[in-house]
């Protein structure tokens, strides 16, 4: 009967993780959505090699960077030489091992499309391939590494591993590149560059949510190592969180701007998705609504403060949803668990994102920048990256604006 | 102003490194959240660092 039961929980946490390129999909089309009508074919491109990179990375040598498994140093440190061979070799195609092997990357594929959104309508194809390699390779494994010793941290559907780490990273890279042309006037103050297709955002948003639903559930099962009757209590923190933090971002820019605004609600509902990750499998549905507020209201706050205060130019909002509410999330987990240990393991979690992992892909995406630029060029920018890169338009048969929104 | 910034955000994630590693018991949280602090305060200098006009 055990055997069965066994069996039949691999099979169900197996189905959850194929629902997880919903959100990949949901991710993609965020992106292509938010971005320009004449980068938007580069853009879903871009996705597309991002995620084959992504995958491929991690499988030559992003599980062997991510290691930690045997031996260990006497003091318990784990030996910084690969311990797992390179492409996979060694990996116990069993339960679960080779379920946790499958989220990590889907995972990593999902993170890698994170910096995209960030940085769209600026950064040339093969740069973002080229910085996919050391995201998925070496920033996301070694975080990995770092927080496998932590004993009761707690990270099911990945708050931090896959959506803070990868909103880190797309603030460094937004930085290294900077605003788009015409975003901010000599006064400072931006202009808006409104998305070209809200549709794609916000169905990709429900797309996301099945996704979500996959991740969660899988997370908590082969990561938290829950049972698989406790999918139903994540199905309902995921959608509760989702749900209202939603809510939350459509009241507080009802509040701020008089009305609702379109992209702010899809950001907040991805924000709630975010922020529920990491404490899905233990949040009450009570707890999973209060984490959703928040991250609702940070999303809000953190775009409109990034824009105008720190003037950077994030035209998918992908460092407030993914690195602000992912940390968020980590530290709701910690808060709600109710016990002083797995918040101070949290708070651990947070500290290596922000004082080792921001660094570190920092450095890391300076050094490529130098080596090969990330920025198209300013003919290219103004032509538009569908043409200057791909030759063709997403759009041919309609009328592109001009950039009638920007003053000259 | 960048380069302090992230030498800070380096040296706080260094104290809750240390301070997991040696102390024990009640030793290590409030070590661990003066990391965070000075990862915060290092933070604020990054960002200060990248506003346009900053001193570099």
């Amino acid at each position: 009967m055990d055997f069965l039961a066994q069996h039949f929980a691999f099979g169900v946490c197996l189905l959850f993780l194929v629902l997880v390129p919903f959100s990949i999909a949901g991710l993609a089309l965020m992106n292509a959505g938010l971005g320009r009508s004449r980068s938007a074919a580069h853009a879903m491109t871009t996705a597309l090699c991002v995620i084959a990179t992504a995958m491929l990375t991690y499988f030559a040598f992003g599980s062997a960077v991510q290691g930690g498994h045997e031996p260990r140093f006497w003091n318990g440190w784990s030996n910084p030489v690969p311990s797992q061979d390179f492409f996979f070799h060694g990996v116990p195609w069993d339960w679960p091992a080779a379920l946790q092997i499958i989220l990590l990357l889907l995972g990593v594929s999902l993170a890698s499309l994170v910096p995209l959104g960030a940085v769209s309508d600026r950064l040339r194809f093969g740069s973002a391939c080229a910085s996919t390699v050391l995201f998925a390779g070496l920033i996301d494994p070694l975080f990995l590494r770092a927080i496998s010793r932590l004993g009761a941290f707690e990270d099911a559907g990945g708050s931090g591993f896959i959506q803070a780490v990868a909103g880190l990273t797309a603030l460094s890279i937004v930085w290294l590149l900077g605003p788009r042309q015409g975003k901010y006037l000599a006064s400072g103050m931006p202009a808006a560059i409104p998305a070209h297709n809200q549709v794609f955002v916000l169905f990709g948003c429900l797309l996301s949510w099945i996704g979500w639903l996959g991740l969660n559930s899988a997370g908590a099962m082969i990561r938290a190592g829950g049972r698989l009757e406790q999918s139903i209590l994540v199905v309902v923190n995921t959608s509760f969180a989702a749900a209202a933090a939603a809510l939350t971002a459509a009241v507080t820019t009802r509040i701020r701007f008089r009305r609702p605004d379109a992209s702010l609600v899809g950001n907040g509902w991805m924000a709630g998705l975010v922020a529920s990750s990491a404490g899905c499998a233990t949040l009450k549905p009570a707890t999973a609504i209060i984490t959703g507020i928040v991250a609702g209201v940070l999303v809000v706050l953190s775009v409109e403060w990034f824009e105008l205060h720190l003037q950077i130019d994030d035209p998918c909002g992908s460092v407030s949803v993914h690195a602000v509410c992912g940390i968020w999330g980590l530290l709701a987990a910690g808060i709600f668990s109710g016990s002083a240990e797995r918040l101070t393991a949290q708070v651990v979690a947070v500290a290596t994102l922000l004082g080792f992992v921001f660094p570190l892909a920092y450095g890391l995406n300076w050094l490529l920048n130098r080596l090969i630029p990330y920025r198209v060029s300013p003919d290219g920018e103004r032509q538009g990256l569908d043409l200057h890169e791909l030759g063709a338009d997403a759009y041919p048969e309609f009328v592109v604006h001009s950039d009638e929104f920007l003053q000259r | 102003m960048k380069l302090s910034g992230f030498l800070l955000l380096l040296s706080g994630w260094a104290i809750v490194a240390a301070a997991l590693k040696l102390l024990h018991g009640h030793m290590v949280a409030p070590f661990i959240y003066a990391g965070l602090a000075v990862e915060i305060l290092g933070l604020v200098l990054v960002f200060r660092g990248h506003l346009p006009g900053a001193v570099k």
